[in-house]
């Protein structure tokens, strides 16, 4: 490997290591990636559905989601690629909240978003405080290129499952792999284990 | 970030051997067929992706897992010299 | 695999920097030798891969600078104030330094003197790189394709190659224009206007003499470039573009 002199990257190199998974480098940026061009869905056209292997599906128009309890989280985040960002602050719905209520034995969801972007995880992974769909980053309304109007958010596990312009949640009783998932990347995901690839 | 086919010109020289950007792709949603140079590739993600011009679908997918490349080209129906 | 059959641009290699040279007080040129170099066509580009000391690596794609008759190879870099690897190359890269790439790439956007013209070139800020690789190009052969370029930069301070396209070191078949669209000099008598259709208009041969077109900049700046063009009835095939993202190229 050909050392380049000199080369340190925009990284920190103080942070606390055991909140750094392994492969991980923290960064004090907050880089866009992106698999598609950014959707721009008007707030108006906007919601948030549950469906699939549920009793009956259930959605909410962006003001009845506003209007649903809210959490602030801080929360570290890992993105596969490598970089990750600590005491990240989000408001947001637990998805507690947003399955409250929903009456279902599926072992499994499906994450889809504007855009045509899935990811796939276990119910499990998304109930128990551990997930929620976000609207506000850092105190302010999460921009577009982050993922705003509203993503999710669910910090565990590796940063693609933390769908960006999240629409909904298919309830499945089987697992089915979203986009990154089909693509060779972990179906899991989970950051301190390294699970970055199929197979890993 | 928005750029085209000229972006991952390196990614497919290593992964097909040979300079593609002036090979032509046919969408297998659309049936739309452009040059590779022209597609609108999305660079920063985890994997590098390239989407039709016409219609938005993708078309290629890079992602390099443990030092090895891989190429998804099942949003092409067809991948063929000029 | 026999090592004749490898093929060309598959393999990093690293080359020497054998001179830097500040172009504009953002800019700088960077001349390498490289010990395996196959040649490249006007146009075309490198990927530049930095590694650290633990085994970090950054990775963009750079334009060639230099004509493929040119004694080196230079790629000119922007540094752009929240990226990480062009304030590396343009602030702490240093004559002797080893700097690893792959290359020569991208098969499209390439121009020599045998695919004739008329040559327009459309260059957007540092989109101008690959554009003076052709100019080059084209002096060195002494081509008499008429060529155009125009060259949008913010104001002169941020002209790269200043000197060489002020001067117009060309010859008299290359016409150089500039759009100035942030501030001007005293006196200034070029356009101070972004891309639109009758600034193009004026600047293009008209569609029937089927000019090829190479527009190189930010993806807004080319994208409406190119619909322009496209709108004033010039072939899509014969409008050639390469898009920069706001980090890297």
């Amino acid at each position: 490997m050909a050392i380049s002199r000199g080369f340190q990257g925009r990284r920190r190199g103080d942070a606390d290591p055991t909140r750094v998974p392994p492969g991980q480098y923290v960064t004090d940026d907050f880089p866009v990636l992106s698999a598609g061009p950014t959707p721009h869905t008007p707030l108006a056209e906007w919601d948030f559905t549950i469906r699939g292997a549920a009793d009956r599906p259930v959605a909410w128009t962006w003001n009845e989601f506003l209007a649903l309890p809210s959490e602030t989280v801080t929360v570290d985040v890992h993105c596969v690629t490598k970089w990750s960002k600590l005491d990240t602050v989000w408001m947001g719905v637990s998805l507690d909240t947003l399955l409250d209520g929903v009456e279902t034995s599926a072992e499994h969801v499906l994450a889809f978003c504007d855009g045509g972007y899935t990811t796939n995880l276990p119910l499990e992974d998304v109930t128990g405080g551990k997930a929620w769909v976000a609207y506000e980053y850092g105190g302010e309304p999460l921009e577009p290129e982050h993922g705003g109007p509203a993503r999710l958010l669910v910090p565990h596990l590796y940063f693609w499952k933390s769908a960006k312009w999240v629409r909904g949640l298919e309830l499945r009783d089987h697992d089915e792999p979203g986009f990154w998932e089909t693509y060779g990347y972990h179906n899991y995901g989970d950051p301190w284990k390294e699970q970055r690839y199929h197979g890993d | 970030m928005e750029l085209d086919g000229n972006a991952i010109a390196g990614t497919m020289m290593g992964v097909f051997g040979h300079e593609m950007t002036t090979e032509f792709g046919t969408c297998a949603s659309c049936g739309a067929r452009s040059m590779v140079g022209e597609f609108r590739v999305y660079l920063r993600a985890p994997g590098e992706v390239a989407r039709c011009r016409q219609c938005g679908s993708v078309v290629m997918v890079f992602v390099e897992a443990r030092g090895v490349t891989c190429v998804d080209l099942r949003g092409l129906a067809a991948l063929d010299p000029a | 695999m026999e090592r004749a059959a490898l093929p060309r641009g598959l393999t990093w290699q690293l080359g020497s920097v054998v001179e830097l040279v500040d172009e504009t007080p953002r800019t700088k040129s960077i001349a390498l030798e490289l010990p395996v170099w196959p040649g490249h066509r006007a146009g075309q580009h490198v990927d530049v891969r930095l590694t650290a000391e633990d085994g970090y690596q950054a990775q963009r794609s750079y334009a060639i600078a230099s004509a493929p008759e040119d004694d080196h190879v230079v790629l000119t870099v922007e540094r752009l104030d929240d990226g990480e690897v062009s304030p590396y190359l343009v602030d702490e890269l240093r004559p002797g330094d080893q700097l690893e790439l792959r290359g020569p790439l991208g098969g499209y956007f390439v121009w020599d003197a045998s695919l004739g013209g008329p040559l327009l070139l459309l260059a957007g800020g540092s989109g101008v790189v690959p554009l003076r690789a052709i100019l080059r190009h084209h002096r060195v052969v002494e081509s008499t394709v008429p060529a155009r370029l125009l060259y949008w930069a913010r104001a002169l301070d941020d002209v790269i190659y200043r000197d060489e396209l002020m001067a117009n070191v060309f010859g008299d078949s290359v016409d150089i224009r500039f759009t100035l669209t942030g501030e001007q000099p005293e006196g200034w008598r070029g356009w101070e206007r972004w891309t639109d259709m009758e600034l193009l208009q004026e600047v293009t041969w008209p569609p029937r003499e089927r000019p090829l077109v190479y527009v190189c900049g930010p993806t807004p700046f080319v994208e409406k470039a190119t619909i322009s063009l496209i709108a004033l009835g010039h072939e899509p095939g014969r409008v050639l573009h390469v898009a920069f993202g706001p980090t890297g190229v």
